[in-house]
């Protein structure tokens, strides 16, 4: 079971006492911030948690995985996240089942 | 964008909800814990058109210390990773691919 924008929303109202209708806004609002300064092009750093960096990647040769055929992979502009050492130590220490 | 910053536009778009700018920032920490304890607890975090945070496994492995030369064992350990979503991959290289120019629209 994953963790998801509405059980977020329900955990607001539980903790904060935010109505319904509020929580489910502002956790959209929360994730659409971020999304739209990794837009702008601006880098997004969270302490605690972690940071959300901008990576530009050049062309590169690549192939349709189907036909073979050879394209190349455009220059683009990726999303990667740095979780921060807080985060990290949290999570090493996750003993589960399966891997 | 920093936390603060986030919190600070947040505030500034949210006036129709009527929150103060403390409430904002409790929501925003509230938000993140829930999501770290979430990672800590080996969950994954689903956000539709955002991305999904999951974690990932490292084998133990020889590691070295740096200042004696010595090897120790490392346990092995999860890490979290996030894979953006496809809206939030295709809004950030669409920006990159057209930058913004007064004339457009």
């Amino acid at each position: 079971m994953a963790l998801t924008k509405a059980d977020m929303a329900e955990h607001l109202f539980e903790e904060l006492g935010l109505n319904k209708r509020e929580a489910k806004d502002i956790v959209e609002m929360f994730f659409e911030e971020i999304r739209a300064a990794l837009e702008r092009g601006e880098q997004v750093k969270l302490s605690g948690f972690g940071n959300f960096d901008l990576r530009e990647k050049k062309e590169r040769p690549g192939r349709n995985p189907k036909t073979g055929e050879e394209i190349p992979i455009t220059a683009r502009r990726v999303v990667t996240f740095r979780p921060g050492q807080k985060l990290k130590s949290r999570v090493e220490a996750y003993a589960g089942t399966e891997r | 964008m920093t936390k603060s910053e986030l919190i600070d536009n947040l505030a500034a778009q949210q006036a129709h909800l009527d929150l103060a700018h403390r409430d904002v920032e409790e929501v925003v920490r509230t938000l993140l814990e829930r999501m770290s304890v979430a990672l800590a607890a080996g969950e994954r975090i689903e956000i539709r058109g955002f991305g999904s945070f999951s974690l990932h496994y490292r084998p133990p492995r020889l590691g070295r210390n740096p200042k004696t030369g010595e090897s120790v064992a490392l346990a092995g350990k999860y890490v979290p990773h996030f894979k953006p979503g496809k809206a939030l991959r295709n809004r950030v290289n669409r920006a990159f691919k057209t930058p913004p120019h007064p004339s457009a629209d």
